[in-house]
């Protein structure tokens, strides 16, 4: 960041003369910060799991979510700015109800992750705005099966078998990549996600934090929800023990 | 209050009083319409053609307004378009028929046009929807539609079965419209027929002159004699005496 | 000049068709014209249409029924049509009236159901809310001048309770233990008051179904714009199910040795 200061990170609307927009690349610092989270596309679905740091001991249990549904059969975890993150959602769900609406069919995940990646990019070519800072996970399942993408401040986005966005992203991904996805169960995935969440937090570094999981599949009958009780405190049990003997 | 008549034209203007039909098989469907284009009961066209193409596997057949038709099949074929640019695939019928319905729902107050849409897709295959006057949205096995169409609910109800193949498909499109132009005034002309597959559209034509035959009323009475050769010019009847 | 005798020539009083056309042919009118005497024109009229639907309360619950028929004017025009249609859980509509305004209100119950869904604050609507919602858009839709041309029934069971209640095209609501939309409302509701009423919290999911079923037959022999098959839906605790087509059986043997219309025998 040789250019720190030079006036050419202030607005969205400027270069910087090697041609980068500083306040995207900002924006990137804003996920970076956040805590890590990740979503596993197996063979009957996906699955989403979050790392929610909790900055205060008064808030309610479960208070500020992260993961959302965006429609039936489609939900979005962020990472970055909470609200945000609120906000995409919010865009999101108009967005596929818009979709429902117009073509009488539910939107594939494709088709709103493109409307997404045109929302979040047209946050880049203002000086009156900034982008959003924000990395976001959509996860569903339609038509073509199970699909996972993530759209990033820049407006760009890609397709995943598994994805990572936050603070522990890095080791999070070298996780992911030594499971058999197109073997695993939504119901495995689910206590492999919870396993990665506790093995990339921070413990030394950072407060506490709340597991926040949610899946969508053949499970579920293909509907995106919270992933049950007993079972989320299941794989929080085990990934909690996993963690000791890993240690 | 008036009472408003829906399927009142505007004043001149040119009306589809048409039969259209649709009909899925196996493997695609066959589409068919007359070529009758009227103004009150004026031939303003005697060989229009009312198969319009939407996208490559989607075809409409329109009755009513031709304006309206055309211009709602025009804003079809437009979205139709962008859908398959920005999604990298054909859309599915459903997807056309849809937007056909929400057109059509929407203006129902201005627009006078009975839509049939069909064609195929990899999804579902063939299917066929109708979209009659008010805008509803329903999927057929088989559909009929237009002024002639009225005349020709028996004989379809009779005559379809499930399993057909093509060739018995096309034939029952085929006798269906021209028993409905022999009927219908605001129906006639030629026969246009399109048989949509996986594979492709392909054309097909019966001319006016050549229309599969049925009853036409004079085999059974015998042919009706002109009054002047029969009797010739007879003497005035005389009060016997 | 064209195909219709009216046309040919003046006849003598205009309120009398001479030439037993039907319809009265109207001859062009070539005067002066007011472009805006019409107005914006929305009340429209019901095109395609689907007849009565019945519903009833019973011990567990609510049962309703409607026919399978989307009438064109007199023409049965599709003869394979649900008039039912389960919103979430808890809750089952049933319509009369015009279907593309009813496809419009599926989906935009739809609609609203997603967005409770999306939500997950682990509320559901139910058929009072539901009932109350459609009852607003009705409303408000009636005071446009461009109604939605139904009248529908609202029927389920949530916490415990049962509800079930009408609404129509001008907002109009009300709630009984029996209700019937439609030509059901002159011809089945009676049956279904007497059978019903005071027994609500007696009467068997059986019961109830017999007496649904007499009635939809009642309803087929006097109504012309009916169908003998029917979809019946049962919405329970345990939540709501709507059956496969019902043919009916009927009767009409005892009319074959009906003669003439008064004292003829042969």
């Amino acid at each position: 960041m040789t250019s720190i200061g030079t006036g050419y990170d202030l607005s969205a609307s400027t270069y910087s003369p090697d041609g980068r927009i500083f306040q995207v690349e900002y924006a990137n610092k804003a996920v970076e910060n956040s805590g890590t989270a990740i979503g596993i596309k197996c063979k009957d679905g996906v699955v989403l799991a979050v790392e929610k740091l909790i900055h205060s001991k008064l808030l309610v249990p479960g208070a500020n979510r992260r993961i959302q549904t965006v429609d039936r059969h489609i939900g979005l975890a962020t990472a970055g700015l909470l609200a945000d993150g609120r906000h995409i959602s919010n865009r999101a769900r108009e967005e596929a109800s818009n979709h429902r609406d117009f073509y009488h069919a539910p939107p594939t995940l494709k088709a709103l992750a493109d409307r997404l990646g045109l929302y979040v990019q047209a946050y880049t070519l203002y000086s009156s705005v900034r982008p959003f800072g924000i990395s976001t996970i959509l996860a569903g399942v339609d038509k073509s099966g199970p699909s996972l993408y993530v759209v990033e401040p820049s407006g760009v986005f890609y397709g995943y078998n598994g994805a990572a966005v936050g603070k522990g992203r890095q080791l999070a991904k070298t996780e992911l990549e030594k499971l058999k996805l197109a073997e695993l169960s939504t119901r495995e995935a689910v206590f492999e996600a919870a396993r990665i969440i506790y093995l990339v937090h921070d413990d030394a570094k950072e407060k506490d934090f709340e597991l926040e999981m949610s899946w969508i599949g053949d499970e579920t009958k293909g509907l995106h929800v919270p992933v049950p009780k007993d079972l989320l405190d299941e794989a929080d049990a085990k990934a909690k023990a996993a963690l000791e003997t890993f240690e | 209050m008036e009472h408003i008549d829906f399927q009142k034209l505007k004043t001149g203007e040119v009306n589809l009083g048409t039969s259209i039909m649709a009909v899925q098989f196996d493997k695609g469907v066959v589409i068919g319409a007359d070529s009758r284009t009227t103004t009150g009961s004026y031939i303003a066209n005697r060989v229009t053609d009312k198969l319009t193409h939407v996208h490559d596997r989607v075809y409409c057949c329109r009755s009513g307004s031709a304006a309206d038709t055309q211009a709602v099949a025009d804003i079809v074929h437009f979205y139709l378009q962008m859908y398959a640019q920005q999604t990298g695939a054909p859309p599915p019928v459903h997807t056309a028929a849809a937007l056909f319905q929400k057109l059509c729902y929407e203006n129902k107050d201005g627009l006078s046009a009975g839509i049939i849409v069909a064609g195929w897709d990899k999804e579902v295959g063939p299917s066929v929807y109708n979209i009659p006057l008010g805008g509803g949205l329903f999927r057929q096995p088989w559909s009929i539609g237009g002024s002639g169409s009225t005349y020709v609910y028996g004989y379809c109800d009779a005559t379809y079965k499930e399993g057909w193949n093509e060739a018995q498909t096309v034939e029952f499109v085929q006798n269906t419209l021209s028993l409905a132009m022999a009927r219908d005034g605001s129906s006639g002309g030629v026969i246009r027929m399109c048989v949509i597959t996986e594979e492709g559209v392909e054309r097909k034509f019966v001319p006016g002159n050549k229309l599969p035959k049925f009853w036409e009323g004079a085999e059974v009475l015998g042919k009706p004699v002109s009054l002047a050769t029969a009797s010739g010019p007879a003497p005035m009847a005389v009060e016997p005496l | 000049m064209d195909h219709f005798p009216t046309s040919w020539g003046r006849p003598r009083n205009d309120a009398i068709d001479a030439y037993g056309t039907y319809p009265i042919a109207q001859r062009p009118y070539n005067g002066p014209k007011d472009a805006f005497s019409e107005g914006v024109q929305h009340t429209q009229q019901p095109i395609v249409t689907g007849t009565s639907v019945l519903a009833i309360k019973f011990k567990d619950g609510v049962m309703m029924a409607a026919d399978n028929l989307a009438s064109y004017g007199s023409l049965a025009r599709f003869k394979d049509v649900q008039r039912l249609y389960p919103v979430g859980t808890h809750t089952v509509i049933g319509a009369g009236g015009d279907m593309s305004d009813f496809q419009y209100i599926q989906s935009m119950l739809d609609e609203l159901m997603i967005d409770e869904f999306c939500a997950q604050d682990g509320h559901t609507l139910g058929p009072a809310e539901i009932h109350e919602y459609l009852a607003q858009v009705m409303y408000a839709r009636r005071s446009k001048m461009n109604p939605l041309w139904n009248a529908l029934l609202v029927g389920g069971v949530k916490d415990g309770k049962s509800f079930l209640a009408f609404v129509d095209l001008l907002g109009t609501t009300y709630t009984a233990s029996t209700l019937a939309t439609g030509y059901g409302a002159h011809i089945a509701q009676p049956l279904l008051r007497s059978a019903v009423e005071t027994h609500e919290h007696e009467l068997t999911e059986a019961q109830a179904r017999q007496i649904i079923d007499d009635s939809m037959k009642v309803l087929f022999y006097r109504d012309a714009r009916s169908i003998n098959k029917y979809q019946v839906a049962t919405i329970t605790a345990a939540g709501s199910s709507i059956s496969d087509s019902i043919t009916l059986e009927t009767t009409w043997d005892f009319a074959e040795g009906i003669r003439g219309y008064g004292a003829q025998t042969e």
